[in-house]
Order: C-alpha cells, then sequence, then structure tokens
C-alpha cells in the first residue's frame, strides 16, 4: 500500500484517497465544435506508459484536494507532487 | 420547557465506557461552522489549531477551517455553513488514548509528529473523523459524523476493553 | 532424551501437555518439538500422499514435517509452537481442518487486534546482526522497532553451547531506550510498498511503516538429496545442534554428520560434549578445513572428505548410511547441505536477489526500497562479520533519519575464513527415492518428468511438481529443487536458472489476524439517522443502502411485507405517510458563482432559479451518462441547498470538488456536506398540507401562499427551527421537514401526533420505491446502471438546449442516438397478480430458446401497487418507447410470462395530485 503525500497534509496511507487518472487532460473549450472522433478521443483514450507517469489524487478522506503528481509505474514510486 | 431541552445528541442513548487507562464521553451540540476563503479570524497552520476567544479555529485544508465553539455560541461568518449538528464528538483521553487511536488510525500520533494543538481529517477504523489532540495529557477529540457515531462508538468500546 | 544439564528451559516449570492424546511433560521454554524429542518422540504424521513416515527435521519456522494442529488452530509447525501448560496438539498429514467449536481461535470472544505503528527504523530479526543494528540504530535516539519471532533475543546466539552474555546485555539496553519496541514472538511476513511491512503477533497484526528497515533476517539450512533421505532421524545439522545446546534435547546417540559446509562440524563437536557418539563426518568437499577437522581429529571424530550419502536405512526411523565408502550404524544423521539467506522480505520489496558461486546460495543484490540487508541473510556468516555488518547498516540508518548515534559494544570475536560450501544437486540413488519437497512429497524423479517434458523455466517445474507450494512456500526444497534442475539440464549451478518468486505471506496467517475487529457487529460501518430508535421501537423491517439502515417497511401484527407496504401505500395515497429520508446526501453550495457551477454539473439550469425556491436536477459523467439526480433549493443569491441519493453523497461532493478544482478554479464556489447536520421528514399525502398546518401555525400552507417546489424557514409549534419543502416523490401533494439533526427525533414525533387523528402511516424505503414507479420516476442505480442517458428515460425535457453541461457533447455521438437504445418504459403482467422478479431478461414473443437467446432487456423495479390493484413494473427495453403496445415475455419459475409495454408513467398521468 502506497504511502501518498498530500502537499496540504503530508503523507497519508493510499486509502485515504481517490485515484483521478491522467493529468492534465483538460475539459475541452468547445465541445460542441468538436468532430465525434476528437471528443471520443477525449473522453476515452488515456496514456498508459511504462515508467513516469503524471496524474492526479484527491485526499477525498482528508483536506479533499485534488493534486498533480509524477508516478514511475514501473516502481510506484512517486517523483515529485505538485498542488 | 426550552427548545434546546428538545434536542438528542447522537450518543445520547450510548452507553461509554471508562477505565484506569482510557476515558471516553461525548461531548455533545458543540457549534460548528466550516468556513472556506476568506477568514474573518485568526488562522492555524496547516494541520493545526488556532485560539479565537473561546473558540477555537481548526484547519480542514488550504482556505478551509471548522471554527468550534461551546453549545449555543452564535456567530456569523460570511461563506459560514453552520454544521453543529453534523458532527458530535467524542473525548478520548487517558494514559493508553493513543493505544486505542493506534488500533484503528494510520497516522503517526508520536509526540514528535502529533499532539496538543493538531487536528487531522483522516481515517479511524472505517469511519472518517477530524481527529484533534486537545492536550498531551493526551486527550484527544474525536469529531464523527452522527450517523457514523453509533459504529465508531461500539469500536472504541471493543478497542479500549484491554485498559478499563 | 533430556540431558541432565544446559539448555535455556527452566527445569523448575514442568509443563504438561497431551501430542495425539498422550500425556508428556516439557519444561518452559521448550518448544512443542524440544518437548516431543525430550521425551523421545521425533516421528509426526506421514506425509501427505506417499503415507511415509516422516519426523522432525528442523528447529524453527521452515519445518517442512512437523504439522500439528494445537487446540484448534490448524497448519502449526510443532517446531515454532511454544509449549504452555495443558496444551493440546495432534500431528497432521499436511492438511489442517478448521473445526468449528469451543476451540479458543475459533471462539467469538477471541480478540484479534490490529495496531499501526510508525518507526524510524525497523530492525526485523534479533539475532547477532539485528541486535547490532537495533542497538547502534537506536543509541542517538531514533525510534526503532526490532522484531523478532523467538519468545527470547539472541537468534543463531541462543543455540550456542554458553550464549555470550551480550546477548542479554544487549537486551537490557535495547529495552531500556525509551524509543525503542522490541516485539517478540513476532515475524514480519509481508513487505510492501513505501516500507509498509506487516508482523504477526500470536493475536495481534501490525501494520508498519518505517523509514529505513534493516533484514537481519538469518538463513535456512540446505538438505542434500540421496535416497530415502525423509525418513526420520535425518535433521537439519544446526536444528540437532540447537536441540542439544538450547533444549538440552539429545535427538539421536549415535549420529552421522553429513556435510557440504563448515557449520555442521560444531554441531559434531557440541554432540560429543553432550555425550552422544559422533560416527562420522562425512564432509563432500576433497579438502574439509583444516582447523576443524583437526579439532575433530582431536575429540575422536573421524572426518570423510569428498563423501556422499547414496542411502539411507531404516524402516520408521534411519538404522544406517551406505557411503561411498561402505555402511555405517546411526540412529540420527545430521545434514548441512549449505545455506539459503532469508532473502523472502528482501525480494518481497522488490529488491533483486544474485547467485553467488562462493557462497553456493542466493544473496540480494540491488534494494528497491530503504532498507538493507545484514548477516546471514546477506550471506555473511561469519559471527564477526555479521555484528560489523549489523551495526554499520544501524549506525547508517540512524544518520539517514537524522538521529545519528554512536557505535554500540560488540563482543570481540576471532573472524575464521570458511572454506567454501560443496554443495552436491545430483541424485545419488534411485530418483523417486530422492526427496526435494518434503510437505508436497515431490522427488528428483518428479523433477526430472519435468525437465524431460521440456520445462526449463523454475515457475514451470514449480507448477507441474508443486515444489515449493506448499505451507512452507519451499523454504528448504526451492534452492534444491534449483539445483537439481539445474543439473539435469547440465547448467552449472543455479544462478543460471534464477529463482521462483517471493511472495508474501513469508509465513501462514490466519484469516482471523487479517480481520482483526472487522467483524460481527463491527464487520462494516453501520449508519443511523436520528431517528433510528424509533424506527428500532416501532418493529421496523430494516434494509441495506450502502452503510445505511433504513426501515423498509412498519409491519404490523400478522401482516408479511406485501401487505404491509399495501397499507402504507394506501395511506399515502388517501390520507398522510411520513417517511424518514434523512439519508438523502446533502450539501450546501456557496459561493458568487455557485449558480453558475451548479448550471455546468446539471442538464438542466440552476443559474435563475429564484430564491425560495427549490428544482429537480440529473447529473451526467461526460460520457452523457446518468450519475445521480436529486432536488436543489436555492437558500440564497451566492447559496444553493443540494440534495443527492442516498448513496451518491461522497461521490457528488468529489465530483463537484473534482470540477471545481480542476477545471474551474476561477469559478468561486466551494462545497460543505451537510448530510449529517439535517434530519429530513417527508410529509405525503392529501392531509398532509393539514398536519403541516398544525405543526408550524406561522406558516400559510394553502397551495396559493406556499407553491410547489418552494420552501419557507420556520419556528415549528415546539419552537423547532426548520426549513419546509414542497416537495413530491410520489405525485401527491407533500412536504419535506428539514430539522437540525438533533431536533430530528422530536420533530418525528411531533409529525406523527400532528397527524395522528388522521391515522397518519410511517413508511419505509419500499413504499417510497412504489409510490415513486407508479408515476414512473426513476432511482438512479436500481432504474439505471451508468449506461443509461436521461433520454433513453424519457426525460429530454430535462436537458438543456441552451447551455453546455458535463456530459451534453456526448449526448449526440452516434451511439447516444441510435434508435435501438434501451428505453425506459412501463411494463403490465397480463396476468395482474403476477410481480416479474427484479432483473428479469425480456424478449421478444417467438423467440427460439435456443442459446445464444437475443434479449431485449430487463426488468428493473416490479411492484403490486395498491392504487392500480394489480401488479406493475418498470424496465429498460430495446427500442422501447417504439414497442408501446406489444407484448414481451419474462421467466418466471419455468414458465414464460407475458406482460405488455406501457409508457412509464402509470398514475395520475395529468399531475393533478399534487396540489392536494
Ligand atoms: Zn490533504
Amino acid at each position: 500500500m502506497l504511502l501518498i503525500r498530500c502537499p496540504w497534509c503530508g503523507e497519508r496511507e493510499e486509502t485515504e484517497f481517490h485515484y483521478g487518472g491522467q493529468a492534465h487532460v483538460a475539459y475541452p473549450p468547445d465541445p460542441e465544435a468538436m468532430t465525434d472522433a476528437e471528443w471520443a478521443e477525449y473522453l476515452f483514450f488515456r496514456d498508459n506508459p511504462k515508467g513516469v507517469f503524471a496524474e492526479r489524487w484527491v485526499h477525498s478522506a482528508g483536506c479533499r484536494r485534488w493534486f498533480n503528481t509524477l508516478r514511475d509505474t514501473v516502481t510506484s514510486e512517486f517523483v515529485e507532487e505538485a498542488r | 420547557m426550552t427548545v434546546e431541552s428538545l434536542r438528542r445528541s447522537p450518543l445520547a442513548d450510548h452507553p461509554l465506557v471508562s477505565g484506569s487507562g482510557v476515558r471516553l464521553v461525548e461531548i455533545p451540540f458543540l457549534t460548528a461552522v466550516n468556513v472556506q476563503g476568506a477568514p474573518g479570524f485568526p488562522t492555524p497552520p496547516a494541520s493545526g489549531v488556532a485560539a479565537w476567544g473561546e473558540r477555537s479555529v481548526l484547519w480542514l485544508g488550504p482556505e478551509e477551517w471548522l471554527v468550534v465553539g461551546p453549545d449555543g455560541d452564535t456567530f456569523d461568518l460570511p461563506g459560514g455553513v453552520d454544521v453543529s449538528a453534523n458532527r458530535t464528538t467524542i473525548e478520548l483521553s487517558g494514559p493508553n488514548a493513543r493505544d486505542v487511536l493506534e488500533k484503528g488510525c494510520t497516522l503517526d500520533l508520536h509526540p514528535r509528529a502529533f499532539g496538543a494543538g493538531r487536528c487531522a481529517q483522516t481515517t479511524l477504523a472505517r469511519s472518517q473523523v477530524l481527529l484533534w489532540q486537545t492536550s498531551n495529557a493526551p486527550v484527544y477529540r474525536l469529531m464523527v459524523r452522527g450517523s457514523f457515531a453509533h459504529y465508531l462508538a461500539d469500536w472504541l468500546t471493543d478497542a479500549a476493553q484491554e485498559y478499563l | 532424551m533430556r540431558l541432565p544439564s544446559g539448555g535455556r528451559v527452566d527445569r523448575s516449570a514442568p509443563v504438561r501437555f497431551t501430542l495425539d492424546d498422550v500425556e508428556y511433560t516439557g519444561f518452559a521454554g521448550d518448544t512443542l518439538a524440544s518437548a516431543m524429542i525430550a521425551n523421545g518422540v521425533l516421528t509426526v504424521a506421514p506425509s501427505l500422499y506417499l503415507r511415509r513416515p516422516r519426523g522432525i527435521v528442523t528447529a524453527g519456522i521452515e519445518e517442512p514435517n512437523a504439522l500439528v494442529q494445537v487446540d484448534g488452530e490448524p497448519s502449526l509447525t510443532a517446531t515454532t509452537v511454544e509449549l504452555v501448560d495443558g496444551l493440546s496438539a495432534s500431528t497432521l498429514s499436511g492438511i489442517g481442518r478448521l473445526e468449528p467449536g469451543p476451540a479458543a481461535v475459533h471462539d467469538e470472544k477471541a480478540v484479534h487486534d490490529k495496531k499501526y505503528a510508525h518507526t524510524d527504523v525497523l530492525v526485523v530479526g534479533g539475532g547477532p546482526a539485528g541486535l547490532a543494528a537495533a542497538l547502534a540504530a537506536s543509541s542517538g535516539g531514533a525510534r526503532v522497532m526490532l522484531v523478532d519471532d523467538q519468545p527470547e533475543l539472541g537468534g543463531s546466539l541462543l543455540s550456542d553451547a554458553s550464549p555470550s552474555p551480550w546477548v542479554a546485555s544487549a537486551a537490557a539496553e535495547l529495552a531500556a531506550r525509551p524509543e525503542v519496541r522490541v516485539l517478540s514472538r513476532a515475524t514480519a511476513f509481508g513487505y510492501y510498498d513505501s516500507n509498509y511491512v506487516l508482523v504477526a503477533q500470536k493475536r495481534r497484526l501490525w501494520h508498519v511503516r518505517a523509514r529505513r528497515v534493516v533484514l537481519a533476517t538469518g538463513a535456512h539450512e540446505r538438505p542434500i538429496v540421496f535416497g530415502d533421505n525423509d525418513l526420520p532421524g535425518i535433521m537439519s545439522a544446526s536444528a540437532v545442534r540447537t536441540y542439544v545446546n538450547r533444549y538440552a534435547v539429545l535427538p539421536g546417540r549415535e549420529v552421522v554428520v553429513l556435510t557440504a559446509d563448515d557449520s555442521a562440524y560444531a554441531t559434531a563437536f557440541d554432540l560429543t560434549a553432550a555425550g552422544a557418539n559422533v560416527v562420522a563426518i562425512l564432509d563432500t568437499r576433497t579438502e574439509p578445513p583444516a582447523d576443524l577437522a583437526a579439532r575433530a581429529m582431536s575429540l575422536g571424530i573421524t572426518v570423510s572428505p569428498d563423501q556422499v550419502v547414496r542411502r539411507a536405512s531404516g524402516s520408521s526411523r534411519i538404522t544406517g548410511v551406505s557411503t561411498r565408502d561402505g555402511w555405517l550404524d546411526c540412529d540420527l544423521l545430521a545434514v548441512s547441505g549449505g545455506w539459503n539467506p532469508v532473502v523472502h522480505l528482501f525480494s518481497q520489496s522488490r529488491g533483486t536477489v544474485r547467485w553467488d558461486d562462493g557462497l553456493a546460495a542466493f544473496v540480494p543484490d540491488v534494494a528497491a526500497q530503504a532498507n538493507r540487508v545484514v548477516g546471514a541473510a546477506n550471506g555473511v556468516y561469519d559471527l564477526a562479520d555479521c555484528l560489523a555488518e549489523g551495526a554499520a547498516a544501524g549506525g547508517e540508518a540512524a544518520e539517514l533519519v537524522g538521529y545519528p548515534g554512536a557505535a554500540p559494544e560488540l563482543p570481540s570475536v576471532a573472524r575464521r575464513n570458511a572454506t567454501p560450501p560443496g554443495p552436491l544437486w545430483q541424485a545419488p540413488d534411485d530418483p523417486s527415492r530422492c526427496f526435494v519437497d518434503l510437505q508436497r512429497d515431490a522427488t528428483v524423479a518428479d523433477v526430472l518428468r519435468a525437465t524431460g517434458a521440456g520445462m526449463r523455466s523454475p515457475e514451470h517445474v514449480k507448477r507441474y511438481t508443486t515444489i515449493g507450494t506448499g505451507a512452507d512456500q519451499g523454504r528448504t526444497s526451492n534452492v534444491v529443487a534449483l539445483g537439481v534442475i539445474a543439473s539435469a539440464l547440465g547448467l552449472d549451478s543455479p544462478g543460471e536458472l534464477g529463482t521462483t518468486t517471493f511472495r508474501a505471506p513469508y509465513a501462514p496467517v490466519s484469516f482471523a489476524l487479517m480481520a482483526g475487529r472487522n467483524r460481527g457487529a463491527l464487520h462494516d460501518p453501520v449508519r443511523t439517522t436520528a431517528i433510528h430508535p424509533w424506527h428500532v421501537e416501532a418493529g421496523a423491517v430494516f434494509e441495506d443502502v450502502g452503510h445505511w439502515k433504513r426501515p423498509r417497511y412498519y409491519p404490523h401484527a400478522g401482516e408479511d411485507m406485501d401487505a404491509a407496504v399495501l397499507r402504507e401505500c394506501h395511506a399515502a395515497r388517501t390520507g398522510v405517510g411520513v417517511q424518514d429520508a434523512s439519508t438523502l446526501g446533502k450539501i450546501e453550495v456557496v459561493g458568487a458563482d455557485a449558480g453558475e457551477f451548479l448550471n455546468r454539473m446539471y442538464t438542466n439550469a440552476f443559474k435563475k432559479l429564484a430564491v425560495g425556491s427549490a428544482r429537480y436536477g440529473m447529473m451526467c459523467r461526460a460520457d452523457g451518462m446518468v450519475f445521480d439526480d436529486g432536488v436543489t433549493m436555492r437558500l440564497a443569491e451566492d447559496r444553493f441547498y443540494v440534495t443527492t441519493t442516498t448513496g451518491g453523497a461522497a461521490r457528488v461532493l468529489d465530483w463537484f470538488e473534482e470540477w471545481a478544482q480542476t477545471e474551474w478554479p476561477s469559478l468561486d464556489v466551494k462545497f460543505t456536506s451537510v448530510t449529517e447536520q439535517w434530519c429530513t421528514v417527508a410529509v405525503v399525502g392529501p392531509k398532509s398540507r393539514a398536519v403541516i398546518g398544525r405543526l408550524a401555525p406561522s406558516l400559510d400552507v394553502s397551495a396559493e401562499a406556499f407553491g410547489f417546489m418552494t420552501f419557507r424557514d420556520t419556528v415549528l409549534h415546539n419552537g423547532i427551527p426548520a426549513r419546509i419543502a414542497r416537495i413530491s416523490f410520489s405525485g401527491e401533494l407533500a412536504y419535506e421537514v428539514n430539522v437540525a439533526s438533533w431536533y430530528g427525533l422530536a420533530v418525528w414525533r411531533a409529525v406523527l401526533e400532528a397527524g395522528a387523528d388522521f391515522d397518519i402511516t410511517p413508511y419505509g424505503t419500499e413504499t417510497m420505491h412504489v409510490l415513486r414507479a407508479e408515476k414512473g420516476f426513476p432511482i438512479v442505480g436500481q432504474d439505471t446502471d451508468g449506461t443509461v442517458t436521461p433520454h433513453d428515460l424519457g426525460m429530454s425535457w430535462i436537458v438543456s438546449k441552451q447551455k453546455d453541461f458535463v456530459g451534453k457533447r456526448s449526448l449526440r455521438r452516434p451511439d447516444a442516438v441510435r434508435p435501438d437504445r434501451k428505453h425506459l418504459v412501463g411494463l403490465l403482467p397480463v396476468e395482474p397478480d403476477v410481480v416479474l422478479p427484479e432483473g428479469s431478461q425480456l424478449i421478444a414473443p417467438g423467440t427460439p430458446l435456443t442459446p445464444p437467446v437475443p434479449m431485449l432487456g430487463h426488468v428493473t423495479s416490479s411492484y403490486r401497487s395498491a392504487v392500480l390493484e394489480r401488479s406493475f413494473a418498470l424496465a429498460l427495453v430495446k427500442g422501447g418507447r417504439d414497442r408501446i403496445g406489444e407484448t414481451v415475455l419474462a421467466p418466471l419459475g419455468d414458465r414464460l410470462v407475458e406482460a405488455t409495454v406501457t409508457e412509464p408513467v402509470f398514475y395520475d398521468k395529468e399531475g393533478a395530485r399534487r396540489d392536494g
């Protein structure tokens, strides 16, 4: 079980967090202008790298804040946390 | 008959145990207001508690606080949300209080890591609590949602058995 | 046989025990195994598959044979069970049995505890290296935890004829340091991410987070393969030494020592000192260590180099061995095939291991976490080196965690250059009599069958032969198996194969220990409302909704559920009913942009909702599928009160936070969960207006003054402040009375009192479901399943065409507009007494019943209706709205019943009843 550093509360057990998937996938500014394929790309497609991955977590059982991390998917080690 | 006499705290009918190592009591009806955004009161550092007269300001997150006052306290804070009845408070004290918490709380409660004037939103057993240490004696306050209060009281009673 | 003196047992404390119903006596400080040997019992239960006689082999956790059931607890090893007075054990052949009954472990009252611990440095293993590490790590004040599986610290040093006094002084020093915690009789069995180590103590499971870990887990002695190497009386040489010195018991009198390693010489010397006759030391190496051989000679022990044992003889116990040179009589064969460092925890931590040719063993290579392996676990066997390495690792850890200290005092021990071991991997006899895994009864022949079938990977051979899959997880057999595979494949060493993966748990852990206090009444949280005590007193039948206990119905004497629900429904439709609706999720949404935010979350508009008004809303995920729904009130220009489904409260709060924080941080909007702040009492039915009028005398409750979907803040007749809303989930005239939850019970009682002369009827979730289904109101999570859009529900009216909202773009994806999507429709069974089971699959008439049978959809809700005087159902049906009037078939028992597809609204289609 991972120990995750919430940028606000410090290190907490993984069970206090929920995973939010890939980071930096912004909600498109004008969904109606997008083709079906572009919209599907936004909805359903995410990276799945072996190695460092920018992802989101929320400290749901603590301060409820979302934050981004860089995690190595091979070792599960957090390279860095960012607010 | 005052209207307050019609109130009933979540653990009103729930006996709480006390013994030489651990004491459990409910502190019902504390006034509590959740404030996010601009505070109109002294603010504590992260994971800390600040005094505001006879009130305490508990850090809940960046720009989020819980202002806790005695029963009957009234204050209107801009953007505040009254959550006085949302939780009740169980006070856990005694030389083995920390031992009991360590049976279900994953936080490091060692004096080097936690102590009087610290608070944390976390999980105790399987319910979320706001854990607030008020004294190094030690005395802890567990602020728990009313719906979970019976479960948590049962759990604490079970976990405290060896220290009674 | 018990030796007349020596050992660490307490001869003043005799302990009585039974084994297989025979009474014996041992001493405090004995294990069950040492006490058995003291009583001349070396033989345990026969082997699992071949029923061959088997005996005690080891003196520790690696034991493959001596499985016992102790006081009801199965599959323990006699070598690790501490002897206590009155202990009752029975020997097992490989498989234990959980027996219901009064045995302590299954006692409902037996407490299994859990403890979360944090430490700067965790040291696993209390032998010389671990003790040195713990002393060094704690000398500067760091928090140190030392975990050891024995009753006393010292590890291998306890097996010396006279253990160094340093052990006791080290233990005393550790005990005196306030920040040191020593866990004895505790086994670290799992090593997970972020230095998370699980430790099993008898009735307590420790969850340890450590900043640094020092693994001083020691090594296990390896067996050697030869014919009939499973006979009782063939033991690990180091175990024999432990029995002689630590427990003062002699497992045999005429002893042959077979060794590939230096360490077994000490066994021979200590046996001699204890009065046994060591017939010979058979050394597999061509050049046995000169110093040890000379000492053996001086004790009158013959040392034979370059030896093997071809086969052991004996029927129930060893009587002799045939060697390269001839025959030797013996009643005990002490074997050392060399040592395996215990790298299990290190390997679980994702550290890699490498084969060391000089040591003929897998040793730790590269660490993946903040840990270090020391002593025998690191392939370092010389005592002086072990102590030094442990102290160095402890000192390093102390420095890294910010509490540097001083080097500990260590006993002065002479260094000795060991002669490299000479392991034997080839079977010198019939392979089917040369055992590799005693617990699985697997032989060299089994391995050869696997390699003969073309397998090369140890993982494949392991699965084919089952070697290493017993309760002992191959502690003694793994490396031997690898050696046998390697030699069968013509490889130089097991190192060329690599090892199989080590997985947690290192030692068996009972489910009861893992469950801790999460069982019985505490198995899962139970959430209750403030009104719960009344429901219990009223005899409500409860149902679980998430963690909540909700009254399902309130049976009168003699009523079953159907009768109670018909009565409750009738009251709500013709008089007045009351329901505890407090479990609904509630969120206060505050901020200048609260309206804009809700506009983006809900399919319908909220920005222009008037203060004092309420609106039903629906939310979709980005993929356009219905996510949650509920009524929202506008309390002020910048303040909304959102309700969610009972199960959806936490989900919706997370959802709001996600969008507000990660997508629109510039919006001024904040969220506070107020689910338990409010108790909500729903008052429903034509007589509800009268009840509310009595309850809130200062409120004008006329239809004109208090319109549908509005709310009023008021004070009830008893002084309780309340927020009353005109909201209906049943189609009837209805109100929801919201009060601070500590007033909930008082208000519930006041409502009952106010409605007493109308025969006000409390109703539960079942009636609530029927009432809303009669109106065709879907329940998210029951009539939807994450694949249903608002259009599928026939609720296009709630989908705004003007504004964007989360999920909107998805509603015109080609898949979302397929004509054959499943629509929510009504079903009327042709036989009006038939209630279709919820979940029933639906097919078209005339569909051939040969699999795969094409399905049209399924029943999502199904009830008996008081007001319709018949059964009815809601269903998701492919192209359902185009099938209205058609018939579908549903299985009921072993027949198919017909139902007619209808509109989903069954009652008061015009909505005439909501104003009373
Ligand atoms: Zn946090």
